[in-house]
């Protein structure tokens, strides 16, 4: 029987085939689902959320020291922050297997970049493995095992967005279990000293060659030859697109081991064909190998290296072959996304956008849409843990240049404070900050749909977890004031942001109240209504930028279906129309 | 031949539950498929498209312009949006519901009007009135089933008994109110 799968629950179900034991990872669209996914096996594997994807990747890289297969999953921007672990274990190579999944996310689908992490096989030298439907996250995840035991390597397994997201159908197979073998120290291969990495240099490159005479046999590279005219070197989601537009006798060479090529074995199909296409998606990663090969073919020169593709945009730029479309008379307004109704961030950003002369550097996560009219109460978002350390940066900035009518806030949430904010708030207290550090704690991972982390209590396993105080470590830190507030209350929160404006120590906040979309916790309900009588068409209220409240026949209105009963249009209203 | 529907909404409509039960039921009638969906961020009370392809064999997860056989919107300006993606000879089917963005809401945008007509004069379009049916039905929160429930009328599969198939896949405490859409949705075409 065939199951209907997404690539993420696929992927899941081949590690857990290959017999993998130790699992960790940091979520992060479009690889959560992978994680969330590993619990279904846990009486064979453990499986685990880690603070942040170097953690993640170090704890994975310890299993397989260790002896044991494991696996690593994080969106492309999280293999930056485990980039540090990943460089050197290819130097050391690998006791059990080890597989680090990176998550691309071509047109950015939820993202702040579309960087193509092929380059990071090359980079960081390890064997590359493409699936590129959900049949082949499962059947790859075991050859990404299989590889990485042969070649002693780390692999990185890379999807994309549509791979993750996208449905298809998967047979199984059974779990394969390893044998377990007893620990045994190896200082010469697992210790990173200069001597032992200069001993590993040489050894990486061989093995990289006897990667690249294998990966001309990979069972995962396959030609599928038709006609002679024209031939289509391909991989990923890409191959999928690039099978639906070329004519039924072009001939592939679909490849799902894409670093080190099979050069051999492409330079034999190229003879083989009068025109050569080499279809991929974002960077000419593979089209600039191949051409260093003296091979000549078409590839960037006709399809963009920008945003994703699909099968329509790859007729239109290779074959200049536009689809027939049809134009309404009506232009749509656009819908960005937005805080849902009820989001505890809200109370926060409203407050924090009636100052003017604050400036607020914000972080990853669902409070980035703070940033989003009518609050419009971010001046900058970087990186997960930027919040903190930007804010200080530009708080520096406005001492040295004498600019005193500026106070700075760094805003991060909860899980990023475990990910990587708890170093920005060092940092604001040993170098003397004039920032004060806000903490959005809404008791769960939000954006990524509900991820437990280390101050949500409970583990990827559903089990209970000690829960890490936020303001104890803040206080440990040197913070003497920290001011917990439920952001909620307009008043309150006004009133804490007074606080620790005025404060003569160094002072944060913690906003807590738990997301609303969090299952274990009971929110109450109950709906807030106008009383058109009341209502005196102010508008006051639409500055909450609530999606269920809006103006209809000059007065106020809140949509039944989407309001949660959060008040915060009704503390708002200086008429007391909505209760 | 491979049949492209484009499901597209607000954030939070429930456009990946339909295509889940969509999905389960062309599975079980034999047919190769595929199915794209969004996550994270741009799920939040954003525009969001679901795809779903199937056919005989189906290669590509997703489509491009003008390449959709119908588009099933669950809310009026999301089908004026997505209508590009319509073919030419596709089949158009709308909620009425509205769904103000922040823009309107806040005064700086006016929701556009003649968004069914704009439609109806290029398509071959069916208007539901989800959002009515289900506040008949007394829950607000099952239009995509009605929506849902039009769709199965439209594709013409009735080899498949979509009814067990929503059996299975949705949890009871909701699955009498959503089957009480569903058909409502199929006897409004």
């Amino acid at each position: 029987m065939k199951h209907l799968l997404t690539g993420n629950e696929a992927a899941a179900r081949g590690a857990f085939e290959a017999g993998v034991k130790v699992c960790s990872a940091y979520p992060g669209t479009p690889s959560t689902e992978i994680f969330e996914n590993l619990p279904h096996y846990r009486d064979y594997l453990y499986c685990e959320w880690a603070p942040n994807e170097k953690v993640a990747t170090e704890v994975a890289y310890g299993a397989s020291i260790a002896g044991v297969r494991s696996l690593t999953a994080m969106k492309h921007v999280g293999v930056n922050v485990a980039a540090d672990p990943i460089f050197t274990a290819t130097y050391n190579g690998v006791g059990g297997g080890f597989v680090i999944v990176s998550a691309d996310d071509p047109d950015m689908h939820s993202s702040q970049n579309e960087q193509d992490n092929r380059y990071y096989a090359k980079f960081a030298k390890m064997p590359l493995v493409e699936p590129s439907d959900s049949q082949e996250c499962k059947d790859f995840m075991k050859e990404a095992f299989y590889l990485s035991e042969r070649f002693d390597l780390p692999v990185l397994f890379r999807m994309t967005t549509r791979v993750c997201h996208s449905k298809s159908l998967v047979e199984f197979g059974e779990r394969e279990e390893r044998e377990i073998t007893p620990y045994k120290r190896d200082v010469g291969k697992f210790v990173c000293t200069p001597a032992n990495a200069k001993r590993h240099r040489p050894m990486l490159e061989q093995k990289l060659r006897e990667l690249e005479a294998y990966s001309n046999e990979s069972p995962i590279n396959v030609e599928e030859l038709n006609g002679s005219e024209v031939g289509v070197i391909s991989a990923s989601i890409a191959y999928q697109y690039a099978k639906e537009v070329f004519p039924e006798d072009a001939s592939f060479l679909k490849l799902g081991m894409t670093f080190p090529l099979p050069m051999e074995r492409i330079k034999s199909f190229a003879k083989k064909v009068k025109t050569l296409y080499i279809v991929e998606e974002l960077e000419p990663f593979m089209e600039e190998q191949i051409k260093a090969n003296g091979i000549d073919c078409i590839g960037k020169r006709l399809i963009s290296n920008q945003y994703e593709l699909n099968p329509e945009r790859l007729r239109r730029e290779l074959f200049a072959e536009q689809a027939k479309t049809v134009e309404v008379d009506v232009k749509p307004v656009p819908r960005p996304p937005a805080l849902c109704p009820g989001c505890p961030h809200r109370g926060f950003f409203y407050v924090m956008s009636k100052r003017k002369d604050f400036v607020i550097a914000g972080d990853i996560g669902c409070y980035t849409l703070g940033c989003a009219e009518p609050l419009n109460a971010l001046d900058s978002v970087v990186c997960m843990g930027g919040g903190f350390s930007v804010a200080q940066g530009m708080a520096k900035a406005f001492e040295a240049i004498g600019a005193t009518d500026k106070k700075v806030f760094g805003v991060l949430g909860d899980s990023t404070f475990f990910h990587s904010g708890m170093t920005g708030a060092a940092e604001i207290i040993y170098n003397k900050g004039r920032v004060i550090p806000c903490v959005l704690d809404n008791s769960i991972t939000g954006m990524t749909g509900q991820q437990d982390n280390p101050g949500s209590g409970e583990t990827l396993l559903g089990e209970p977890a000690p829960i890490i105080r936020i303001e104890d470590v803040l206080r440990s830190m040197g913070y003497e004031k920290v001011i917990i507030v439920d952001p909620q209350d307009l008043q309150a929160m006004r009133n804490a942001v007074d606080e620790a404006e005025k404060s003569e120590v160094p002072a944060a906040i913690i906003t807590r109240r738990p997301c609303l979309l969090l299952k274990r916790v009971k929110h109450t309900k109950g709906l807030c209504k106008v009383d058109p009588e009341k209502c005196r068409s102010c508008k006051l209220c639409l500055k909450a930028g609530c999606p269920a409240v809006y103006m209809e026949n000059g007065k106020a209105k809140i949509d039944e279906s989407l309001c949660v009963g959060c008040t915060v249009c009704a503390q708002i209203c200086p008429f007391h129309a909505i209760d | 031949m491979t049949k492209s529907i484009l499901l597209v909404g607000v954030g939070g409509q429930g456009a990946i539950l339909v295509s889940k039960i969509l999905t389960e039921g062309l599975v079980r009638a034999g047919f190769d498929v595929k199915m794209s969906e969004v996550h994270g961020m741009a799920q939040r009370g954003g525009s969001v498209s679901t795809q779903v392809r199937y056919g005989d064999k189906v290669y590509s997860p997703i489509i491009g312009e003008g390449a959709a056989d119908i588009l099933v919107a669950f809310e009026r300006m999301e089908a004026v949006r997505y209508a590009s993606y319509l073919k030419p000879d596709g089949i158009a089917l709308i909620s009425d519901k509205e769904i103000m963005p922040m823009s309107v809401a806040s005064g700086s945008a006016e929701y556009p009007a003649g968004c069914l007509e704009a439609m109806q004069e290029k398509f071959s379009t069916v208007v539901v009135e989800a959002d009515r049916i289900s506040r008949e039905i007394g829950n607000s929160r099952c239009q995509n089933i009605v929506l849902f429930g039009t769709l199965t009328r439209v594709l013409k599969l009735d080899q498949i008994d979509w009814e067990l198939v929503m059996k299975e896949v949705l949890p009871i405490k909701i699955l009498e109110v959503n089957l009480e859409a569903f058909k409502r949705g199929r006897e409004a075409v």
